[in-house]
């Protein structure tokens, strides 16, 4: 058997929401490079909707798939469900990641709750009681 | 798309000419050595044989050479003989080096525990120890110095000679782990001094599984797998015939070639060398020149080497890297790091290790397909672009 499943060579191949938001509403960066994965996403927040999501990953293959399929997993989606990203259903998606690289799923979920958080401190106003 | 095997540090395709060296012993001629009939005293005769021509290869004597399972044992093997000797005169003190393969780092460690002191030899950026502070090192209760003759990683050449003399003038076993340079580097074990020799097979395109331990006369060694007088009871198990008697063709064919193949394969190494400078902020790793004619090895900034691995074998490249992400362990190569790499360019780093057959077609394929690779990872690496926003400073 592969190391990767198809999904995550596939999500590592053509990556889906690769790039920078200007202006982004919300930013997260989680990790550093002496443990060799980073992280960083960008949210644009219309009401209580993520329109637009982009990603930058310095990762294995297992990372830089895990942060595409984290975006495609909240673009268009409400904030709160967003927030309830799991890392779990991000590896889910990913049809499974070896066990020691489901850290990289992690840092996915983190990267995204970072980002809210970062919006949640610009937009305190916003932010669910 | 072409498709090229640019990792052979790791493991090279077993010769044709081994291959068929091998296939009598595989087939009709399966008997076991130690049996007295016919079949057994042809396969007796056949590891012999095998035994004077490796022996030949490093101008050694027959009686020398102990056939192993690979390069790990016989590295396991030279230093727990060592250390036995050394227990019995009370001596419990070995000198290495950082860059060291683990099956000698690993050996020491538990030998540490036991209660032996193992010290390390400075490591320079380019690699390469230094015999003059192996002669500052060397103390009355020191029973090994264990130093390695070319490194899996970075390729780097150990003054193996230079070595062997300070030990031998100052009374010191010397090992050396020659898995990397056996059959592609001279080697003299008279000329270089040296007492216990590891090598395998399959890094030079004999089969996997099979290896020898050179160990000077006089010296006892220390069986780690009892039950048999096989290896004059200094390895026990029935011979691996067929796997021994490729490696002693692949070994003969290796060193026959070996002038025309360094030569050659200096030149293409050189080629990459320069192609992948090119690169912004990338930087070779070890000695330009005391390195091996297969070995190139390069930090690029900004990137990881394990997704760098798969876009190349996406694109037809077979390749290693010492990060992290690809041996399982959270910290990047310890040659690497030894050598004064950052853990933050240590992950990017690239190992191409070159065929007998590479091409200069070849070489320029892999320039550019590395630097497809690079530029690629870079474009969305937030730690590039802060680097290049200046809010990162650059290390290579």
């Amino acid at each position: 058997m592969a190391l990767y499943s198809e999904k995550v060579m596939d999500h590592f191949r053509n990556p889906r929401n690769v790039g920078v938001i200007e202006n982004a509403d919300g930013v997260g960066e989680v990790g550093n490079t002496v443990c060799g994965d980073i992280m960083k996403i960008y949210l644009k927040i219309d009401g209580d909707i993520i329109t637009d999501v982009k990603f930058e990953t310095f990762g294995c293959a297992s990372a830089i798939a895990s942060s595409s399929m984290a975006t495609e997993l909240i673009k268009g989606k409400p904030v709160a469900e967003a927030m309830a990203l799991t890392n779990k259903a991000v590896a889910e998606a990913l049809d499974g990641l070896p066990a020691h690289k489901m850290h990289c799923s992690v840092l996915a979920e983190e990267a995204i709750q970072n980002a809210l958080n970062d919006y949640y401190e610009k937009h305190p106003d916003r932010k669910p009681s | 798309m072409m498709r090229i095997y640019a990792d052979n540090a790791a493991t090279t395709k077993l010769s044709p000419a081994a291959l068929a060296a091998m296939t009598p012993y595989l087939t009709e001629c399966f008997g076991n050595p130690s049996s007295l009939y016919g079949e057994g005293q042809r396969a007796k005769e056949a590891v012999e044989d095998a035994r004077m021509r490796v022996a030949r290869c490093i101008h050694a004597a027959p009686r020398e050479i102990t056939f192993t399972s690979g390069g790990s044992e016989a590295d396991n093997q030279a230093i727990l003989t060592a250390a036995a000797i050394g227990r019995k005169a009370g001596k419990r003190h070995i000198i290495s080096d950082p860059v060291e393969h683990h099956a000698v780092l690993h050996t020491l460690k538990a030998l540490e525990e036991e209660g032996f002191t193992v010290e390390y030899l400075p490591m320079y950026e380019n690699g390469v120890v230094k015999a003059e502070d192996l002669d500052q090192m060397i103390r009355d209760d020191t029973c090994l110095v264990t130093v390695m003759t070319a490194n899996n990683e970075i390729g780097t050449i150990q003054p193996v000679r230079e070595l062997g003399a300070v030990c031998r003038m100052r009374g010191v076993l010397f090992h050396t782990d020659a898995v990397q340079a056996v059959g592609h580097v001279p080697l003299d074990v008279e000329a270089d001094m040296i007492d216990l020799l590891s090598a395998s097979a399959h890094k030079f395109h004999g089969p996997k599984g099979t290896g020898f331990l050179f160990t000077r006369t006089g010296i006892r060694l220390e069986p780690l797998i009892r039950g048999g007088a096989q290896e004059r009871g200094k390895r026990a198990g029935t011979e691996n015939v067929a796997g021994i008697v490729g490696m002693a063709k692949a070994l003969e064919d290796a060193v026959a070639s070996m002038d025309e193949n360094g030569k050659k394969l200096t030149a293409l190494r050189d080629r990459l060398i320069r192609g992948l400078s090119e690169i912004p902020h990338s930087a070779l790793n070890g000695d330009p020149e005391k390195r091996l004619p297969s070995n190139v090895n390069f930090c690029f900034e900004g990137i990881e080497g394990e997704s760098l691995l798969l876009y190349l074998d996406d694109h037809g490249v077979a390749a290693s890297s010492g990060s992290a992400c690809t041996s399982g362990s959270l910290d990047p190569s310890h040659v690497l790091l030894a050598i004064g790499r950052p853990h933050d360019v240590a992950h990017g780093s690239l190992r191409l290790s070159l065929g007998e057959d590479a091409t200069e077609e070849e070489a320029d394929y892999l320039i550019e397909t590395v630097k497809e690779a690079v530029n690629y990872l870079r474009s969305f690496s937030p730690v590039w672009r802060d680097l290049q926003a200046g809010k990162r400073m650059y290390i290579l």
